[in-house]
């Protein structure tokens, strides 16, 4: 569990976003608050705005990933700061440089914010540890532990649709056990206080002792899916899969897959979110993914709002932006 | 040509007295528009004070396109001070500002650094024909090469006090110790 502390600066201000534990529900509510006008940025005819005009953000990913790195950076060239990708696999820590000497080498060069994803839970933690206080880190993924801007932007997908948390019903279904948005969206919807969460997976991938998480155990997708306002699928991670915790693909897909026929048990005006990227035909069907329930799209589109958020009450605290 | 109202001293406990000055600033507009083909003119209310008075002054001048906010927090120069605002309403524009005549609406002008930050993000919108600053008081102070073509009245603050408008219903100016 990561203190409280590390996360906040002495005046509770947002400094590092590295997981939603730790977070009051007022601390989650104010960032939802703040991506609210960015989402209408993209509405200018010049698409950004000079509040970050001046900073310098480095994306630091020691892993793969399209829509996370893409929507950090454009959230950061939409609030006009300056950005660094830095290819890991070509850095000089492939030449046996270590970690911390490659942040003080970027923080030398004048740097104000590293977002991290790294296959190692707690590395983003780590890294927020070491950089000097000026800094902020936001964790973009770490391991199977973390992945609290992705959580956020969820939140923000169901505000925008289901306007109030209390009365919802939200089932998370699939490869729990690997999956980091899925610890990350269990700790934001509590904390938010919807009515009930619900996970539904095969025992194989559902993590022991996750009902101490505040969540209700299902192995029968149909059960599960009775009165759900929220359909959240989540990626079956093959890369991360070690051992034989599934039979097939096939029958993954009869079993646990959002199919047509399912999806009937949810509540009618049930949404259906999948943090992406999809395999089509293993946890959803087609239809479904590019249906009128699914927002999967706006999720994406979400993501550099919240992103935006994040980095401007992180980088703007110096004596305001509470959180 | 600089259009002022002629009361003064300002009565703050007087709900006519800002009628009085509400009814100075849409004659001014009134005379202004005039000049510009109806369709070409845009009314901005800076948010909140201005908004309010924009909102008040619309009601009664006949202008086709929909009132427009707009929220300057992303545009302040003192962010990297005071930090982002923790609750700020998006901008509402109407589509398409180029070429337009906008009258843009504040309650106080003062040191000129909200419409600073105003102007740029209007020009991050489009490249209007004209902008035309009209606010309710001008208490001068001006830090900027910045001037209001339409003034409710202008006001002389005693050091170390503001004065600020409250609203929206009823709108009130009061006036505080900094």
């Amino acid at each position: 569990m990561i203190s409280k502390n590390i996360q906040l600066d002495e005046q509770g201000r947002l400094k590092h976003f590295l997981s939603i534990e730790g977070f009051k529900r007022q601390h989650l509510v104010s960032i939802l608050d703040a991506a609210e006008p960015f989402a209408n940025v993209h509405e200018q005819a010049v698409k950004k705005v000079p509040l970050l005009r001046g900073k310098t953000i480095v994306n630091l990913f020691f892993e793969g990933s399209t829509r996370t790195l893409t929507t950090f950076e454009l959230a950061a060239k939409r609030l006009s700061a300056d950005v660094l990708n830095i290819n890991i696999n070509t850095s000089a820590t492939s030449k046996g440089e270590s970690l911390l000497d490659m942040l003080h080498n970027l923080e030398a060069m004048h740097c104000d914010m590293f977002i991290v994803r790294h296959s190692q839970s707690g590395a983003a933690h780590l890294i927020a540890q070491h950089v000097s206080p000026h800094i902020s880190v936001i964790n973009a993924g770490d391991g199977c532990h973390s992945h609290p801007s992705q959580a956020m932007l969820d939140m923000f997908t169901i505000r925008r649709h289901k306007k109030e948390f209390s009365d919802l019903t939200v089932v998370i279904v699939g490869d729990i056990l690997h999956s980091r948005v899925a610890r990350s969206q269990i700790h934001a919807l509590n904390t938010l206080g919807v009515t009930e969460v619900r996970v539904v997976a095969p025992k194989t991938l559902i993590p022991t002792k996750i009902e101490t998480l505040g969540v209700h155990v299902y192995h029968d997708m149909q059960t599960a899916l009775v009165g759900a306002d929220v359909i959240i699928m989540l990626r079956l991670q093959k890369e991360r899969m070690q051992g034989a915790l599934l039979p097939s693909e096939n029958e993954y897909y009869h079993q646990y897959g959002l199919s047509e026929k399912k999806l009937r048990y949810a509540k009618l005006d049930a949404i259906v979110m999948h943090p992406g990227p999809i395999n089509r035909g293993v946890e959803i069907a087609s239809s479904i993914a590019d249906g009128p329930q699914s927002v999967i799209l706006e999720q994406v589109t979400n993501g550099i709002a919240i992103r935006m958020a994040v980095m401007s009450q992180t980088l703007g605290r110096s004596s305001g932006g509470n959180v | 040509m600089t259009i002022t109202s002629a009361i003064a001293p300002l009565e703050l406990n007087n709900p006519l007295a800002l009628e009085t000055l509400l009814n100075t600033m849409y004659q001014a507009i009134k005379t202004k528009v005039a000049h510009f083909k109806k369709d070409d003119v845009i009314m901005i209310g800076i948010h909140t004070g201005g908004f309010w008075i924009a909102e008040k002054l619309y009601e009664k001048l006949d202008i086709t396109a929909p009132l427009g906010s707009l929220n300057i927090s992303f545009y302040r120069d003192d962010f990297t001070k005071i930090g982002l605002h923790p609750e700020v309403k998006p901008s509402q524009l109407p589509r398409g500002l180029d070429d337009k005549h906008i009258i843009l609406v504040d309650d106080v002008l003062f040191t000129g650094r909200t419409v600073r930050a105003a102007l740029n993000e209007i020009f991050d919108y489009g490249r209007p024909a004209s902008v035309t600053l009209a606010v309710l008081l001008d208490r001068g102070g001006r830090e900027l090469p910045i001037y209001a073509e339409i003034i409710g009245q202008k006001v002389t603050l005693e050091p170390g006090w503001q004065i600020k408008l409250c609203g929206p219903e009823p709108l009130k100016l009061v006036q505080n110790k900094c």
